[in-house]
């Protein structure tokens, strides 16, 4: 056993692993920053590298790689409000209101050092678990994965907001969502409406982006000003630092969740940042500021997401079972190193084994080290005036949003969401209540009729699913109890009750949407149909109780929200049109549907500088083309082409204009 | 601007458009088809880091070193609706100039031979380069009472599970097989992929599953040394003829048509045979295909088998494949045409037969 250590430690303490784990973090952290690009862009650019290179140090890249993406996506997050990758949505919570507030690079700092110490926490329990971490994992079965799911949904309870009916209304709408495409007990297709992209469902980066980022752009080009409106960008290294050591125990805490979440295979990790946060808020006694730029809201989630990675590959390794998109990829350059998965990685592989976790562990303190140096820098940029801002962010999130299935339905699919993000962020409808239904609605399904399948109903009385049954109460009981509420206070509800019409108007075309579903249902089998029907019915009740609050509720009914009322813009008169952001994305979507992606977003470029930011010719054609030479760089290295118009499908043009 | 474009991968652009006119007005002066300087799109209609992809992305260099002039092979995932998504837009856009090649799936070959409301490409058009053959082990738990192969007749009667990956699926192989030699198999569908199934099996979920070979190798030959798991048959391999035959990589092991004489004490013959016979073909022996499109002139389809037929010589390919690609022989040439036509060509009375079946059992809708 000793032995096996320190030839996994010798092994990885070479300059050559170094190196090429330096390589694989400056690749990882760089793809990392790009929001929606993720692990999956990052080892497509490294594969052509793997021939013939020396498994340790091939791994050693691998892992640099998938680690620190974690860490890296956190500088959308909190920058931008964009959550830069699915481990870090639920930062863009209190990270983005901190960076708001001129603090971004306490946030940074305090994120990049809870990433630190979460991957090398993670690194750790995995170096004692994976000995006995096969018989732990075939314990969860069909039964205990759907309990885990609920648990998971359990989260909503803190996410609700003020009002009860809208959250879980929200929460419907979410699961509804996740379950758009092939049903998993029949491979129906549902809810598609003869539309071919939503076969396959919608996917996660588009939900994200949609309710969390274009929001927020649209809310920032309102005002002509810069992100940050405090003036203490640059400082707050030192404060970041404190505000993780003095929140340690919630590091170690959700660093655990981390580890353990992504060790179970089938829960994903997508749930895993909202887990964590979900479980700070919970556990948080003193003076919780969550929403509205809380540090622990940045520490939870950033502790959680990197240890995740470490449990994650637990399931790779052992079982071959990838448990998210970058484990995917990586368990594909495992194959092409020719290192097979399976039992020997505990038997007599258990030195690559221990120099993968390790490596992990090493290129956390990597990553993070260079993250924490670039924080201050990086963090100038919420100093920059929005309108300057706005088109590279507007490019970067299409950028993103069509790299889930490299068409322009996806950008279509990223402006409507992003409208109903828009509509949910004004009248105060919980967005990670919807993020987490959408999340977890495959999981919960799928488990749940598996579970049936396999056990009955018999599934109930397992020692385990009672076990996470009663964590799902408490959870529910501690989350009712601290729930999140960013939507102000009596007051407020009672300004907003001056748009009570327009209040009522979303919440009826939300319980349009559930009738739709309802009515989707009809047309499938027992099996394909109940899952939806359920979801819909719930959610059908608790907006028609949102309405007869609206309706009828006393004039200070928490129900009552507006943001154009009661939001901290109200009172200046700089406010540009409230349909600015989603115009400008519109036109975008709309000439990428006749001249393709590239040729639009050049357009875009030129036209949003000229008549938006008014700015010179000179700055516009710099920025341009500074913009259209970086797109056409990446979209080179990922050898991808861009969505493609009316324009493409009459011509034959050259690439990247096809 | 202009000046990026000469270091992009398309870079000669000019050169390709020129190459394109040559080969319009060449016509019989084109001697010698040279791919030099230029890049092929490899279109792999599935995610980053699935079978597929790494299975392509091992063979590119290869590729790469024995088309004549050393082109740039590239892989381009194109994923959605199944496979085919990608697989539509090859067929729609991809020109006859052999710098786009396709490389497919079963996944591909399903919607295809099950008439899919969402496939709009053809495999008749296209010209096959290579077949990329895989295998694939059925076995039991011991709870069955099941202790070798030769007792399969044991398991007719039982209540058996299984964890599929949905009825249109890969696993429709299974289904078909199952359902032939008259076991009583419930089909629990939603897992996400073979791994996942194994994983329901050890958990004791299920008491009846497959892996494809590699995966069998390595992940469950030591649950059968523990005595938790009980090997049952292959699925077999096509021999030159497209005879069934023993899998080469599990010679101890039955094939599927062995293992249907020992359970039912004849050979499987009869329409159900046939439909079956389509899919395995399509899932296993011809599983992963790569083609070049429509009217693509025969110099080219010469060109890449032949490079195809260089790369199999190669040592060094030799050496790694078998950790990617396990211990099948890539199919070129003539064999390589048998397996395409045999995997991709069901007559309409057998496809409405399993489509049928499937809709009455399983409630399959495909599409609309």
């Amino acid at each position: 056993m000793l032995e096996t250590l320190a030839a996994a430690f010798a092994a990885l303490m070479t300059a050559e692993h170094l190196g090429y784990m330096l390589l694989g973090v400056s690749v990882g952290l760089v793809v990392g920053v790009i929001p929606g690009l993720g692990g999956i862009a990052g080892l497509s650019l490294l594969v052509p590298f793997l021939y013939g290179m020396e498994p340790i140090s091939a791994l050693g890249m691998l892992i640099g790689l998938v680690a620190v993406i974690p860490t890296s996506d956190t500088f959308a997050s909190v920058l931008m409000g964009i959550p830069g990758s699915s481990a870090s949505q639920a930062t863009v919570l209190d990270g983005f209101p901190l960076a708001k507030s001129g603090q971004a690079a306490r946030a940074l700092s305090a994120a990049f050092i809870s990433s630190l110490f979460g991957g090398v926490v993670g690194a750790l329990i995995l170096t004692g678990f994976v000995l006995i971490a096969r018989p732990l994992i075939l314990m969860f079965g069909s039964a205990e994965l759907f309990m885990l799911a609920l648990f998971g949904l359990s989260m909503v309870a803190v996410l609700a907001g003020r009002s009860l009916p809208k959250g879980l209304a929200a929460c419907s709408i979410g699961l509804l969502i996740g379950a758009i495409g092939g049903a998993p007990a029949t491979g129906e297709f549902r809810m598609i409406f003869d539309t071919e992209y939503l076969y396959d469902g919608i996917p996660l980066v588009i939900v994200g982006l949609g309710l969390f980022a274009v929001p927020e752009i649209s809310d920032l080009l309102r005002r002509n000003s810069a992100i940050a409106q405090g003036s203490v960008i640059g400082a707050g290294w030192l404060r970041g630092f404190l505000d993780w050591w003095r929140n340690i125990f919630l590091s170690v805490r959700c660093a655990g969740i981390g580890c353990m979440i992504g060790a179970i295979p089938g829960l994903g990790g997508s749930v895993v940042d909202w887990i964590a946060y979900g479980h700070a808020v919970q556990t948080t006694r003193k003076d919780p500021q969550f929403g509205k730029g809380d540090i622990r809201g940045v520490v939870a989630p950033e502790s959680a997401n990197n240890a995740m990675q470490g449990g994650a590959l637990l399931p790779t390794m052992l079982f071959g079972i990838p448990g998210s998109g970058s484990m995917a990829v990586f368990l594909g350059g495992m194959v092409l190193i020719g290192i097979e998965p399976g039992p020997s990685m505990v038997g007599p592989d258990l030195n690559v084994t221990y120099s993968i976790i390790w490596s992990l562990a090493l290129a956390n303190i990597m990553g993070a080290g260079i993250c924490i140096a670039l924080a201050q820098p990086i963090s100038r940029l919420t100093a920059i005036p929005f309108p300057f801002l706005a088109p590279c962010m507007i490019a970067l999130i299409c950028f993103a949003a069509f790299q889930a299935t490299r068409d322009l339905a996806d950008l279509v699919a990223l402006l409507a969401l992003g409208l109903v993000g828009i509509l949910m962020k004004r009248f105060g409808w919980p967005r990670p209540a919807l993020l987490i239904g959408y999340v977890l609605s495959p999981q919960a399904e799928t488990y749940f009729y598996q579970a049936l399948q396999f056990n009955g109903w018999d599934f109930l009385l397992r020692p385990g699913v009672i076990i996470i049954g009663l964590m799902t109460l408490a959870s529910v009981w501690f989350g009712l109890r601290n729930r999140v509420d960013d939507t102000g206070t009596a007051a407020g509800a009672a300004a907003s009750r001056a748009s009570r019409g327009v209040q009522i108007l979303f919440a009826a075309a939300m319980l349009g949407f559930f009738a739709v579903t309802l009515w989707d249902t009809t047309q499938h089998s027992f099996l394909g149909a109940v899952f939806p029907v359920g979801v819909g019915v719930v959610g059908l009740v608790f907006a028609a109780i949102l309405l007869v609050h609206l309706w009828r509720g006393h004039d200070d009914h928490p129900a009552f929200y507006d943001y154009e009322i009661v939001g901290d813009h109200a009172e200046s008169d700089d406010n540009g049109w409230f349909w600015t952001g989603p115009a400008w994305i519109a036109g975008l979507v709309a000439a990428t549907a006749l001249v393709g992606f590239y040729v639009s977003m050049i357009l875009f470029f030129i036209a949003f500088l000229r008549l938006r930011a008014r700015a010179g010719w000179v700055t516009t054609l710099t920025m341009t083309a500074g913009a259209a030479a970086f797109v056409l760089g990446l979209a080179w290295m990922l050898s991808l082409n861009f969505p493609y118009g009316l324009l493409q499908q009459s011509y034959d043009l050259p690439w990247p204009f096809r | 601007m202009t000046g990026f474009f000469d270091i992009t991968r398309r870079g000669a652009i000019a050169a390709l458009i020129g190459g394109a006119a040559a080969l319009a007005l060449g016509g019989a002066a084109q001697a010698q088809v040279s791919f030099e300087g230029k890049t092929i799109e490899w279109i792999i209609p599935f995610s980053a880091g699935g079978g597929s992809d790494t299975w392509a992305r091992f063979n590119a260099p290869f590729l790469s070193k024995y088309l004549p002039g050393n082109p740039t092979v590239v892989v381009v995932n194109e994923p959605g609706g199944g496979s085919t998504k990608g697989t539509n837009l090859f067929a729609a856009r991809a020109k006859p100039d052999g710098l786009t090649i396709l490389g497919t799936s079963g996944s591909t070959q399903f919607p295809y031979l099950l008439g899919d409301p969402r496939v709009r490409y053809e495999y008749a058009d296209w010209k096959i380069v290579m077949a990329s053959p895989t295998g694939g082990v059925a076995y039991t738990s011991p709870s069955t009472g099941v202790t070798s192969a030769a007792e399969i007749g044991k398991l007719k009667g039982q209540k058996l599970v299984y964890a599929s990956q949905g009825a249109t699926s890969l696993d429709l192989v299974p289904l078909l097989g199952f359902k032939m030699m008259g076991l009583d198999v419930q089909h629990v569908f939603g897992f996400k992929g073979r791994g996942d199934g194994r994983l329901a099996f050890e958990r004791g979920e299920t008491n009846i599953d497959y892996q494809t070979s590699s995966a069998y190798l390595k992940n469950v030959t030591p649950l059968v040394e523990a005595g938790t798991a009980v090997p049952l048959f292959s699925w077999g391999a096509l021999d030159e003829d497209g005879n069934l035959v023993r899998d080469p990589t599990f010679p101890d092991l039955p094939h599927f048509g062995e293992a249907y004489q020992m359970a039912t004490g004849q050979a499987p013959s009869g329409p159900e045979y046939d439909a079956y016979f389509a899919f395995f073909t399509a899932g296993f022996p011809a599983q992963k295909m790569v083609f070049l499109p429509k009217d693509t002139p025969q110099e080219i389809v010469d060109a890449y088998q032949a490079a195809v037929t260089a790369m199999k010589q190669d040592p060094e390919y030799h050496a790694t494949k078998e950790a990617v690609l396990g211990t099948y022989e890539q199919v070129t040439g003539k064999a390589a045409q048998a397996l395409y036509t045999k995997g991709t060509v069901i007559s309409p009375e057998l496809r409405k037969q399993v489509v049928d079946m499937l809709t009455a059992e399983y409630n399959v809708k495909l599409g609309e």
